[in-house]
């Protein structure tokens, strides 16, 4: 259970509040308009945005005074997700131990990870002889590798077309399902968000809302999402699409 | 095309001037060399200590550069960015200011001999090797801290963000981002430091001296100057030269010193420092100490020297006049020098746009004595020589800082004919119109900056001069040395300071000229 308990993130002019719970297990879509916060929201709980009041616990245990890397979640960024200097496999044992130094049944595990993503045969690659989606499978390796209860998806597949988007999405599904970990995913799309998340956070006006069942939300939306989603309530859940915005802050 | 011919041949011109100085004045000393003895055990002792020092000087600036680079690139803190600008400023200080800043700190009647002596501990003796080596990483430390600061301020900080993510020690971080970089940056950053210690003269001719810590460049100004040995000049010159171009074509493939490069004054944000304090203690204490040891002897110096300024007696004040008329026309040659050439290598393309800007760094290998003394031969059976000095003092400034003037523009030189060219080209503007209208307004930034390091560099200059001026005309830096050699120190004090001054705001001025109003 990940509780966002009285939360304010102050950056500047900007300012964010939050305070809600996640049920374990829970997949969430996180919703709103560019520059809202979705991200900075993310950041919060991963522990690189600092939060002027309140506290994030996941399961009562606090995180809000953990290093970043010792926190028990695993994200992923817009971009930037790989070392560009290390092969595909030494960025997915990055997971298992930053030193490198991996033990045979280690190295194992990293090859098993591999495999699971269909990556099997390119683990000496560099990342820049990798596909953007193949890019993707390695940082999800990475993520299973490491097996933490909360995976934060930050749009990291936003730059993929839409048939490698879907494919992706049914991978983060299927480690979803082999590890029961909890999601939150940033998503400008609301198919996305239909593709894998039952519920729905929606960043607005300085708040992030408590999640509500997604498909209610879509089907009929408050004013402030239906105005970001292009449409007036009432009006066909399809009538627009959105268009893609990737500069989301 | 005529907007293909001037360039082309103003280019060529400055080229031929250039090689005329690099290999003519050689050549000439070469000439005039009778009988070639070969070296004695002197003067392999001379290439020995030069090569020695030169490198314990590369390897010690640099080692002593990566924690303090480190820590600037990570802590954040009032006055970093004036501290950053100030490891820039070693570049275009005076030399003989920096040695007499030096000796009040760490000579035998400096600030640290005098707290030995308190605890009845004998000073510091630090003429010879360590002397020479002292001052060498007192110029190169900031020097290599800003090149390892820019390879450092170059790793995303996404990539920090994302080893945070994944909980890297400070060790994997090292491992994974830090080494690596370091790999790739250091060996630039030791062949630059290697190459400037290996021409140098005026701190080896301070600090050094006598058979055990005698540069080459020393040797040649002692050969020629005390026993007139033309051929002995020659021979070291020679080995001078062909130290230097080994040197510079293993480094013509790497970075040179940007001086004084931008967009250092932003920290990397970093995830992994939160809970460090004795790390925060390390790094302000990397950063205390640098920061020390480069401000502490300017200070002692501008301390001791301001008051003193007013007192100067008359000859200093001639020596500064002529000083600032040699940097002027110093400033004048080298950037039309540099326009020229820019010029020619942006138009001609190809072989002959590489070649040529191979000629504008080849001073970079050129030793100025080589120059100085190959010149004065060339020229005294005609001219007396005295009345050269001023000139060609000038002269050798202006090509021996043409490939820092040439690094600053051609950049933006490019960058003005990629973005305007074509819209000149349609509307016809060709020549002279074109450069006035077009370029030069896109250049004024990096003009001013290489019109304020050539002359900073001049003013501070002494090299060349040593070999030309009789007991008059001498310029501020010989006077300089002079009144430390007669030991007037009060008199040399205010003179230092009064160097300085005159050097900072030489810089100053031509490089506020080119911000203020620049068109980029």
């Amino acid at each position: 259970m990940l509780q966002l308990d009285g939360v304010t993130i102050v950056q500047g002019d900007f300012r964010l509040e939050a305070d809600l719970t996640l049920e374990s297990g829970a997949r969430v879509a996180v919703l709103g308009p560019s520059g809202a916060g979705k991200s900075t929201l993310l950041g919060a709980i991963a522990g690189f945005v600092p939060l002027s009041t309140g506290r994030v616990t996941l399961d009562g245990e606090d995180l809000s005074t953990l290093a970043p890397g010792a926190r028990p979640l695993s994200i992923l960024f817009q971009d930037n997700n790989l070392f560009p200097h290390l092969s595909a496999a030494q960025n997915v044992a990055l997971g298992l131990r930053p030193s490198l130094r991996l033990t045979g049944t280690e190295q194992e595990k990293v090859d098993a990870a591999l495999e699971r993503v269909g990556l099997e045969l390119l683990g000496g690659r560099r990342p820049a002889q990798l596909s953007g989606g193949q890019q993707s499978r390695v940082a999800l390796a990475r993520a299973l590798l490491r097996r933490r209860p909360l995976l934060l998806l930050d749009e990291p597949f936003a730059a993929l077309g839409p048939a490698l988007k879907t494919e992706m999405l049914a991978l983060v599904r299927e480690i979803l399902n082999e590890t029961g970990a909890m999601l939150l995913m940033v998503t400008h799309d609301p198919e996305d968000a239909r593709a894998i998340a039952s519920q729905a956070i929606v960043v607005t006006e300085g708040e992030a809302a408590r999640p509500a069942p997604l498909a209610a939300l879509l089907d009929n939306p408050p004013d402030a999402l239906a105005s970001y989603l292009g449409r007036r309530r009432g009006a066909e859940p399809n009538a627009a699409h959105e268009g893609d915005d990737h500069s989301a802050g | 095309m005529t907007g293909r011919i001037w360039p082309l041949a103003g280019g060529s011109a400055v080229a031929l001037i250039l090689l005329i100085l690099s290999f003519g004045s050689l050549g000439a000393v070469a000439w005039r060399a009778e009988g070639w003895g070969g070296l004695g055990p002197a003067d392999w002792a001379a290439v020995r200590f030069t090569l020695t020092q030169a490198m314990v000087s590369a390897v010690l600036s640099v080692a002593l550069a990566v924690p303090v680079a480190r820590a600037l690139a990570r802590r954040c803190f009032p006055g970093r960015g004036l501290l950053i600008t100030l490891l820039g400023a070693p570049f275009i200080l005076p030399t003989l200011v920096a040695v007499m800043g030096l000796l009040a700190v760490f000579g035998r009647n400096g600030v640290i001999s005098a707290i030995l002596g308190w605890f009845g501990l004998p000073p510091l003796q630090i003429y010879g090797f360590v002397g020479v080596v002292l001052a060498h990483v007192f110029f190169n430390l900031p020097l290599a801290t800003r090149l390892l600061l820019q390879g450092w301020l170059a790793i995303p900080s996404e990539h920090f963000r994302l080893a945070a993510a994944l909980g890297f020690s400070r060790r994997d971080v090292f491992r994974h981002l830090e080494a690596p970089m370091l790999r790739e940056m250091m060996p630039g950053a030791l062949l630059v430091i290697f190459l400037l210690c290996l021409t140098s003269f005026a701190v080896a001719l301070t600090l050094g001296g006598g058979p055990r810590a005698t540069t080459v460049e020393l040797a040649i100004y002692q050969a020629f100057r005390f026993d007139f040995d033309l051929s002995k000049a020659a021979l070291l010159a020679l080995v001078q030269f062909g130290l230097c171009a080994l040197a510079a074509a293993l480094a013509l493939g790497v970075a040179l010193p940007p001086g004084f490069g931008a967009g250092l004054d932003r920290p990397v944000i970093r995830h992994d420092m939160g809970r460090a304090p004795g790390l925060a203690l390390w790094d302000g204490v990397m950063i205390g100490l640098a920061a020390a040891f480069l401000l502490l002897p300017l200070g002692m110096i501008v301390l001791r020297g301001l008051p003193l300024v007013a007192g100067l007696p008359a000859p200093v004040w001639m020596a500064a006049g002529r000083s600032v008329a040699v940097a002027l026309a110093s400033v004048l040659l080298c950037i039309g020098f540099a326009l020229a050439l820019g010029l020619a290598i942006e138009r001609a393309g190809g072989v002959v746009s590489r070649g040529l800007e191979v000629v504008g760094m080849v001073s970079l290998a050129a030793s100025p004595l080589v120059i100085g003394t190959g010149l004065f031969i060339l020229t005294f059976p005609l001219v007396d020589p005295a009345r050269l000095a001023l000139p060609v003092t000038a002269l050798v400034n202006a090509a021996m800082a043409l490939p820092f003037a040439l690094r600053a523009i051609l950049p933006a030189l490019r960058q003005a004919e990629a973005s305007q060219g074509r819209l000149a080209d349609h509307l016809g503007l060709t020549g002279w119109t074109r450069l006035r209208l077009v370029i030069l307004p896109r250049l004024r930034r990096p003009l001013g900056f290489a019109a304020g390091l050539a002359g900073a560099l001049s003013m501070g200059d002494l090299g060349v001069i040593v070999l030309f001026a009789e007991r008059e005309g001498a310029t501020l830096p010989l006077q300089l040395y002079r009144l430390m050699g007669a030991y007037r120190s009060d008199d040399a004090a205010g003179a230092a300071v009064l160097l300085l001054g005159l050097s900072l705001l030489i810089f100053w001025a031509f490089d506020r000229g080119g911000r203020a109003h620049a068109a980029t």
